[in-house]
């Protein structure tokens, strides 16, 4: 496989390669990043705007029908968005990276496939269903329609998350007679450990996305309901039902992707030693190995001047045990020179962006996880309180400390505000997380069988590599502007005016009503 | 037949199910300019796919996904090879979904009337596109040995592409004319089937000129008989829509596309890019395709999805089959 280009003025072959890789590596980064801040959103509010339908449907509670088509509405937004450079995704793997694309294609093709025959055709058309089902479908099949692309949206991230685990940990193939890898096992690449940790991680941190972000929006609109003086009851209900459900939602997966990760520390230390030693920075193996919650000078190399760090905990994340030995970045990196020769100039990753990614995804998604936590204890109910503090369902909560005790009016204020502030955090963390597994596994696309360098396209050119990153980029971001205020402008405008439809409707439609409006319409 | 030539025929269908459906809404999007007369139209003209055009437009992944899983050498030479082309369609397809999931959230007019431009432009420019990228195919491009695209972005403006361009944008307007009148109410159907009659003979010319070139240049006794059906089939849409029948012209009109592509996926078959540069060096269904375990899997997985895909497809159409006119349109 060959990746240096001919030389062209002024350029060395290597150096062109280099860019050539480069622009490549940012593209798909910067693409890939940007569509997962709407992935674990999605993820989430579909199930979230699901179960409050279900609730709506099972108690015909006018504030679970309000509840619904506010998160609805946010989810619609998100989604289109999500599937709009989703489509890029599918694309890019033959535009930037043919050589990678022909290398793998047989078995990391596979999952691809299953991911657009399985999850998004469920995905689109029940979307479609649901969104102009609204009064013309039976209320019972019309919830199914949102339990359905649900399923679509977690089916979807099963079958990439396993390809994504076949680059981690490459299983079930051979090389064939032609150079090229090839599937000799579905099931392994489907139901490998990595891949089952990985998806019960990623799920894990999506719904806390998801609670977090209905939390802070939910806290915005409590307030303002608060300060308008709203009597509409079900409105605030609707608004209080969606705080209390965003805070239990975040608690639970908080824990679990506290959990879940535990156990991907464990399998990613059995499989890439090098990303568990460049997330700490340890260049030199240590028995036992300490993990350091904050570093400050040189990480690079391992000079720091001040450092905080819990004795062991390194040892424990990789092995479940205080106090065995975790492998040093030189260790590891003599270890696969051995094994892997020349094949790249050095086995090691971007060792601060691992050290630093790997920290900003625990501290911003555990920092949202106790955030919930508080909240959770702040607004708590019934026998908790004293009587005169316990408020209806319908009622805007009061933050309570102890059993008698309000927050004060200056902390109370900040409660409310810090919980708006923060519902991004756990995105931050997404971001993080993936920039650090897929920057940790450099200098592999696949883990010990093609290099990110050899993986590259070897006939698109610097210039159209440069077109493509230049009008991605800028396209990205206007979007960014124009989905944020969108966001905005609903998130502000809060539950709607409108009741819940007073009829079921059957399948057949009532017959004779060619002028009525439709119930909802671009 | 091996299973590599079923994968042909399985990624054939796939692409044929894609401008059969993705077809009209391009269509119904090119004629957001070319028939609705002011805003209420428009809408209606936007809401005859509303629920519709994102199933639609899966159809296009999972082709993309499926030529990586069964040819990835396919997969891989055709996406970096035809970057810039193909850069512009999905900048395209990216901002059209946005444009119609957006334009209504907002009752600014501006901010909507930004929107249709964009879902006009965004329909259009793929609508073309397609047409350029299947008629470079299947005429053959400069592979060279390594199995890589080795010409550049100005080689695929070639005057046969340039046609194939042409007639899938016509034929795709023709198709959403056809589909418009099957599913509105008023003025704007009886307009609507004026206009295809004139799309429709545009589209008459353009295509017969562009299949019989690639029946001459590329041709067997198999794609002559598609190229048959496909020409057949647009004149009787024509005549059906004269007649008013307007369910059997969007038939025909949807056969017409089926032919179309079926008839360039036979001309390119056994291979999947043929190299202009020397015969040898085209991909084909052998040398680009995955192994032979990898396509057992995958064929099972399509043999029981793809069906269950069709029904409740299907079963969306008919969900939302009644026609729309202006009143239907509610207010905000
Ligand atoms: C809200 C987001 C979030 C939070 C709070 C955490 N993670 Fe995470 N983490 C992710 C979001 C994420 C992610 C974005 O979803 C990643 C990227 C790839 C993946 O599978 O999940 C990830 C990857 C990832 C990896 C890399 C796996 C690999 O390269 O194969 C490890 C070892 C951990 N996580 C461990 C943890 C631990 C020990 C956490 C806290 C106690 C933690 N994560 C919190
Ligand atoms: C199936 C899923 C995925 C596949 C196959 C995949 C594959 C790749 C490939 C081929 C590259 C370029 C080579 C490299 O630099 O490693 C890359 C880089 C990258 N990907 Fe992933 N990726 C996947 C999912 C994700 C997701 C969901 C994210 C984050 C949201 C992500 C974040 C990144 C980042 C930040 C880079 C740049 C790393 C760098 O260039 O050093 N990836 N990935
Ligand atoms: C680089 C690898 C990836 C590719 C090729 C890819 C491809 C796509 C495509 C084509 C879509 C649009 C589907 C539609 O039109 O309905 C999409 C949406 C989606 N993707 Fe990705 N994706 C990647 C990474 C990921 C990852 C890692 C996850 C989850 C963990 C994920 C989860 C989703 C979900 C839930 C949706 C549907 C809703 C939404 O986009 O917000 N994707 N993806």
């Amino acid at each position: 496989m060959t990746i240096v280009q001919n030389t062209t003025e002024g350029g060395t072959d290597v150096e062109l390669a280099l860019a050539h890789e480069t622009m490549a590596r940012w593209q798909f980064g910067i693409t890939t990043v940007y569509h997962f801040l709407f992935v674990p959103l999605t993820i989430s509010l579909a199930a979230l705007t699901a179960g409050l339908q279900t609730a709506w449907v099972r108690t015909d509670k006018a504030k679970y029908f309000k509840a619904t088509k506010f998160w609805g509405k946010l989810l619609l937004i998100n989604l289109a968005l999500g599937v709009a450079t989703g489509i890029v995704q599918e694309f890019q793997f033959g535009m930037n990276w043919s050589a990678y694309s022909k290398f793998v294609g047989d078995v990391f093709g596979a999952p691809l496939a299953m991911e657009a025959l399985l999850a998004f055709f469920f995905e689109s058309t029940f979307i479609g269903l649901w969104i102009f089902g609204w009064e013309r479908l039976p209320k019972k099949i019309h919830l199914g329609c949102i339990w359905m692309v649900a399923i679509g949206t977690i089916l979807s991230a099963y079958f990439i998350l396993a390809a994504n685990s076949w680059m981690q940990h490459p299983v079930g193939y051979t090389i064939g007679a032609n150079g090229r890898a090839q599937l000799t096992d579905i099931g392994k690449v489907l139901f490998q450990e990595t891949t089952l940790v990985v998806v019960f991680h990623t799920m894990m941190a999506s719904f806390l996305t998801g609670g977090a972000f209905m939390v802070g929006i939910a806290a915005y609109q409590l307030r303002r309901q608060h300060r308008l003086q709203e009597t509409d009851s079900a409105k605030i209900g609707a608004m209080r039902a969606s705080l209390r459900l965003g805070l239990v939602i975040a608690v639970i997966f908080g824990i679990g992707t506290a959990v879940s990760g535990d156990s991907l520390g464990k399998v990613m230390f059995r499989q890439q030693p090098m990303k568990m030693a460049a997330a700490e920075a340890l260049w030199d193996t240590q028995q036992p190995a300490p993990f350091s919650i904050f570093a400050y000078g040189n990480v690079n190399e391992g000079r720091n001047t001040i450092e905080l760090t819990i004795p062991g905990l390194l040892s424990f994340l990789a092995t479940s045990n205080f106090h065995d030995a975790v492998p040093g970045i030189n260790d590891v990196q003599a270890q696969e020179r051995a094994k892997y020769g020349d094949k790249a100039p050095s086995y090691e990753p971007n060792i601060p962006t691992a050290f630093w990614g790997f920290r900003w995804m625990i501290g911003f998604g555990m920092t949202s996880f106790a955030i919930a936590a508080a909240g959770l204890w702040l607004t708590r109910k019934r026998f908790w309180l004293a009587p005169e503090h316990r408020r209806g369902e319908s009622e805007i909560p009061l933050l309570m400390l102890t059993r008698t005790k309000e927050l004060n009016p200056f902390l109370n204020k900040w409660a409310w505000r810090i919980a708006i502030l923060t519902m991004g955090f756990p995105l931050i963390a997404n971001s993080w997380g993936w920039i650090f597994t897929e920057m940790g596994r450099q200098p592999w696309a696949v883990y010990g069988l093609i290099t990110t360098a050899e993986a590259v396209s070897p006939t698109v050119s610097v210039g159209e590599q440069i077109t493509s990153l230049t009008i991605f980029t800028l396209l990205y971001a206007l979007l960014a502007v124009i989905e944020i205020r969108l966001m905005i402008t609903y998130a502000k405008a809060g539950p709607t005016d409108e009741e819940p439809p007073s009829q079921d409707p059957t399948l057949r439609g009532p017959s004779g009503d060619a002028d009525q409006p439709l119930a909802f319409a671009y | 037949m091996q299973l590599h030539d079923v994968w042909f025929v399985l990624i054939a269908v796939l692409w044929i199910g894609y401008f059969f459906l993705e077809g009209f809404d391009f269509g119904v999007g090119i004629l957001t300019k070319l028939l609705a007369r002011d805003e209420p139209e428009r809408r209606v003209l936007i809401n005859t796919i509303g629920p519709v055009w994102d199933g639609n437009e899966v159809w296009l992944l999972t082709a993309g996904g499926a030529t990586f899983a069964a040819f990835p050498a396919w997969y891989a030479t055709l996406f970096s090879g035809f970057y810039l082309a193909l850069l512009a369609i999905l900048v395209c397809l990216i901002v059209r979904v946005l444009a119609f999931e957006y334009r209504a959230k907002r009752s600014d007019p501006r901010w909507k009337r930004n929107w249709e431009h964009a879902i006009f432009w965004t329909s259009l420019l793929p609508a073309f596109l397609w047409g350029v990228a299947f008629a470079n195919i299947v005429h053959g491009v400069k592979i060279n040995e390594a199995g890589d695209y080795a010409g550049n972005f100005l080689d695929l403006l070639n005057p046969y592409a340039l046609l194939g361009g042409l007639v899938t944008l016509s034929l795709f307007t023709f198709h959403g004319t056809v589909f418009v009148a099957l599913k509105t109410l008023g003025d704007i159907r009886t307009r609507a089937r004026t206009l295809a009659r004139t799309t429709g003979l545009i589209t008459a010319v353009l295509a017969l000129a562009f299949l019989i070139w690639t029946q001459t240049s590329s041709g067997d006794g198999w794609s002559l008989a598609a190229m048959v059906i496909a020409v057949l089939a647009l004149l009787a849409a024509l005549a059906l829509n004269e007649a008013g029948r307007e369910g059997w012209a969007f038939i025909c009109s949807g056969v017409t596309i089926v032919a179309a592509v079926a008839m360039l996926f036979l001309a390119l078959f056994p291979d999947v890019m043929p190299s202009s540069l020397d015969p040898a060096w085209s991909l084909t269904v052998s040398n680009a395709s995955s192994s032979h375990y990898t396509l057992k899997v995958m064929t099972w997985v399509a043999g029981i999805m793809t069906p269950l895909v069709l029904v409740y497809q299907s079963w969306t159409y008919w969900v939302f089959r009644k026609r729309i006119g202006v009143r239907n349109i509610p207010a905000h």
